[in-house]
């Protein structure tokens, strides 16, 4: 059972990065990409109808992080505390920013929510990269299962960490152009023209960096968490993991070079899911291990909720995840196609 | 401060403020999808326009509903640690079925209906009316569960590891508190989006702007509003009152203001509790009322809070006192307003009558003050447990989040929530103002891209 929750778990939170991914890096790079008010309008509207769908995962993935492990669900949360209300804020300044802007024909309440969408948008990737790498380096765990994380401390990975250090920085870094990188394919597929042609130019140098920052990171997770390859060398198999996230780099430049947009973003998809997975295999029993002392890391097994309960819940989940996909084929469907402004904007 | 005060706030003002939209867009997707259905059945376009006007209305509450939802979900975690820690395997199941079964509806059918009319038959855009009504009153009703369970624990037993079990699911869905109080609740909510349509319509009619479509709000919405109106006071309202009675007969005491237990209890009308002298201050009481509520005989008796140990005594005490009784007393307005609004809409004279579309203009705000008092009669009856018996509020609040930590926070979301305030009003303003007739006539230059 523990098991199979921790990789429902992590599949939702795949769902969520990979779906609510592209909307975080549209918003990174529509600033820079959309010069004209039509460019504007139409890299929003690429997002409009699905973004709030592609939220819901995080909505989900937190729910059924209550209910299989509420001893992970109680000390992350209240531990994370200031970053958690942050990532809140943003992402009701996010929303704002992709609802609002078309609601009055006034040059400067555009602009203002394009400001808005922008920055939440690239403060969101950084913390979402930054949280990753807090769950990988530990945290202060006491023996009764809580800590308390400030924002910073003296930005080393001591024994009085604080959320953002010189490694977690590395991994909202690499989130922030992951996720651009991820939202330019995303726009190179959804537009035509100058659009087009801006996003996947910016998609070739954020490809390189990228490539770059995945190098650099694989020495700073060692640094950071010395077992950290300990299940690898146990099941050599996994390395396949690491292995598909270099395929998808080089599939992504590969494709991005023939301009076959939507399998550049496929690889995308690859790259971030199997980033997300090869640190779940590094953790995995772990759900959240301690910086200090390993007896005090939350596993699976403490913090797996009662039988009855995950008995239950697989049955509604698996039928309600059957559901939740057949709604997102019918909407993303509906809204298949490059987006114009005629017609409503979709399809051709 | 104390750090558990702070937290206690903190959940009460974020939450108080998030149900200030769910409640308008529960209402109104019912209502919604009676426009919707009375336009397909009479292939009347009028019907349609309103329908529309409603959806873009709909959507901005539906926008703030989603931006304040989101922090509530994750404060049982941030705010509530060891109460989340041992009831996560009870109340985050339904909080859980609530986003994979409700929040995936909403969001993937809100999308076409607001912008699939000129791509879907009448019929499939209906259907997608329909689903977003169904996919919100799905969400009230988990949401619903989850309360109720803390007031009403039922259906649990405690693993050796001091977490909470369900032992039926079932029983949990099924608790009869949470039956009873999904029924008032929504009915509540039905009585908020009704007046909402009458005051536009009112406005309308009484502006003599649009007012072709203000008489159709103003019929939509008092026959929705009488018929709720009355469902809020009996039977549910009746039944939430008996089975606390029953369960909670401290939070009945202290909300009737009853110190001492008495037979042939009387019930307050008006007055304000002295804590101190365990007195009510200028009185006006009705003898007998109260038992006959309760027990359905004049004679019965009622326990008052001198049954309940001290330490036991909801708190703040007062506040529940007013809560209750705000409540109460706006129900009996809204009845009243309403019969007498349908009384003049069936003789054909409520259009002409200006004395009577004046009060329906200016009451809408009044459904959201009664909404919110009946929520802190709720939650304010329930301490000091966070789960009713079982688990004391006291021992559920995030020990390790400082009461300065808890301050900051609380301080951000009243700064964010005043800035939302303040963008809700004129985005709403900005609807009214141009009338449901334009957004037919522009087709919607697709304003609303919410999905
Ligand atoms: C338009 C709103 C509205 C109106 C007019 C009323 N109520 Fe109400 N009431 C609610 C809206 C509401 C609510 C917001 O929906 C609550 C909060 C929790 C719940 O389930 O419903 C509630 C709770 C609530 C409770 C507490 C239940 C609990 O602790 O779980 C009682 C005893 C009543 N109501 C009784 C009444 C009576 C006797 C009314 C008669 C006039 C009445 N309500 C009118
Ligand atoms: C939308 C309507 C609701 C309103 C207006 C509301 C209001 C409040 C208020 C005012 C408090 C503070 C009570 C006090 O400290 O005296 C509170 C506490 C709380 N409420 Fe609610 N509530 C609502 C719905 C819910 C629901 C649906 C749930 C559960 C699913 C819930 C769970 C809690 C919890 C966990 C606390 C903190 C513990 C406590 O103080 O007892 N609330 N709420
Ligand atoms: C503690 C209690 C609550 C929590 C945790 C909560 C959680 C949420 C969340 C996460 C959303 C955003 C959904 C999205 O992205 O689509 C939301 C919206 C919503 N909530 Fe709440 N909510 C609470 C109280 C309530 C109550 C009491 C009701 C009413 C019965 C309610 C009804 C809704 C509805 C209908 C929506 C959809 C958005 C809308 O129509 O405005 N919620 N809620």
């Amino acid at each position: 059972m523990g098991f199979i929750w921790f990789w429902l778990v992590a599949l939702m939170i795949v769902a969520y990065v990979v779906l609510d991914g592209f909307d975080i890096g549209v918003g990174i790079l529509h600033p820079f990409l959309a010069r004209t008010e039509e460019e504007r309008q139409i890299s929003v509207r690429t997002i409009g109808p699905v973004w709030d769908g592609n939220e819901v995962w995080l909505i989900a993935a937190g729910g059924t992080l209550f209910f299989a492990f509420p001893l992970l669900y109680a000390s992350a949360f209240s531990g994370f505390y200031l970053a958690l209300m942050i990532v809140l804020w943003l992402l009701i300044m996010r929303a704002l920013g992709i609802e609002l802007r078309m609601h009055m024909e006034i040059r400067v309440w555009r602009a203002f929510f394009d400001g808005v969408f922008f920055i939440s948008s690239l403060l969101l990737a950084v913390l979402y990269g930054a949280a990753l790498a807090n769950v990988i380096r530990g945290v202060p765990l006491g023996e009764d299962g809580y800590f308390f994380l400030p924002l910073w401390t003296n930005w080393r990975i001591g024994p009085e960490p604080g959320i953002l250090d010189w490694y977690t920085v590395i991994g909202g870094v690499l989130a922030l152009v992951a996720l651009a990188l991820h939202g330019a394919l995303y726009l190179a597929v959804k537009t035509e023209a100058n659009l087009q042609l801006r996003a996947r130019s910016a998609a070739m140098y954020l490809s390189v960096a990228l490539l770059g920052l995945t190098v650099v990171s694989l020495p700073a997770t060692i640094a950071a968490r010395r077992d950290g390859l300990d299940n690898y060398w146990a099941h050599p198999l996994a390395f396949v993991v690491p292995a598909l996230v270099f395929g998808a780099l080089v599939g992504i430049m590969v494709f991005s070079r023939k301009q076959d947009d939507r399998k550049a973003f496929a690889c995308s998809c690859m790259y971030l899911a199997m980033m997300l997975v090869g640190a779940a295999v590094a953790l995995y029993p772990r759900l959240l291990p301690s910086s200090s002392d390993s007896a005090n890391d939350i596993t699976i097994q403490k913090a797996l909720s009662g039988p009855h309960t995950l008995h239950v819940g697989l049955v509604w989940w698996a039928f309600g995840m059957a559901l939740a996909i057949m709604y997102f084929v019918i909407v993303y469907r509906m809204f298949r196609g490059k987006v114009s402004l005629e017609h409503g904007g979709y399809g051709h | 401060m104390t750090a558990l005060l702070l937290h206690r706030i903190h959940f009460g003002f974020t939450i108080t403020y998030h149900y200030l939209f769910p409640q308008l867009t529960v209402g109104l997707a019912l209502l919604i999808v009676v426009l919707k259905s009375i336009a397909l059945r009479n292939q009347d376009e009028r019907y349609n326009q309103a329908a529309r006007f409603w959806a873009r209305i709909f959507a901005i509450n539906f926008l703030l509903g989603v931006v304040t939802g989101i922090p509530m979900e994750f404060q049982f975690g941030t705010n509530w640690s060891q109460f989340a820690r041992v009831t996560g395997g009870v109340i985050g199941q339904p909080l859980a079925m609530e986003g994979v079964f409700s929040f995936f509806l909403e969001s993937a059918f809100l999308g076409l209906f607001l912008f699939g009319e000129r791509r879907l038959s009448p019929l499939a855009h209906w259907a997608s009316a329909f689903l977003v009504f169904l996919g919100s009153w799905i969400s009230g009703y988990f949401i619903i569960v989850s309360n109720a369970w803390m007031q009403h624990p039922v259906a649990y037993r405690v693993l050796p590891n001091g977490q909470y079990e369900v032992t039926s699911f079932w029983g949990l869905l099924t608790n009869p508190w949470a039956l009873i109080q999904y029924a008032h609740n929504m009915s509540g909510a039905v009585i908020t989006g009704a007046f909402a349509m009458c005051a536009v319509g009112a406005f309308y009619v009484l502006e003599d702007r649009f007012s072709e479509s203000g008489k159709i709000f103003l019929r939509v919405g008092v026959v929705a509003g009488v018929i709720a109106c009355i469902a809020q006071i009996f039977p549910t309202g009746d039944m939430q009152g008996k089975y606390m009675a029953k369960h909670q007969s401290a939070a009945v005491a202290a909300m009737e203001g009853l110190f001492h237990t008495e037979r042939g209890a009387g019930i307050v009308l008006l007055g304000q509790p002295n804590e101190q002298k365990q007195t009510i201050d200028n009185p006006l009481v009705v003898n007998d009322v109260l038992s006959f509520l309760i027990y359905g005989t004049p004679k019965a008796v009622v326990e008052g809070l001198d049954r309940v140990p001290r330490d036991q005594w909801p708190e703040p005490l007062p506040l529940l006192y007013y809560a209750y009784h705000i409540m109460a007393g706006l129900g009996t307005y809204f009845a009243l307003l309403m019969a007498v609004a349908a009384f003049l809409l069936w003789r054909g004279k409520l259009f002409a009558t200006r004395w009577a579309l004046w009060p329906l203009m200016l009451s809408f705000p009044l459904p959201y003050i009664a909404n919110t008092a009946g929520w802190m009669t709720a939650e304010i009856g329930r301490q000091p447990w966070v789960v009713y018996g079982l688990i004391r509020t006291s021992a559920g609040y995030s020990k390790n989040v400082s009461a300065g930590n808890g301050l900051f926070t609380l301080l951000g979301f009243m700064g964010m929530y005043s800035a939302l305030s303040i963008l809700f009003v004129i985005l709403v303003y900005h609807i009214i103002a141009n009338g449901p007739e334009r957004a037919a006539s522009a087709q919607v230059a697709e304003p609303f891209t919410v999905a």
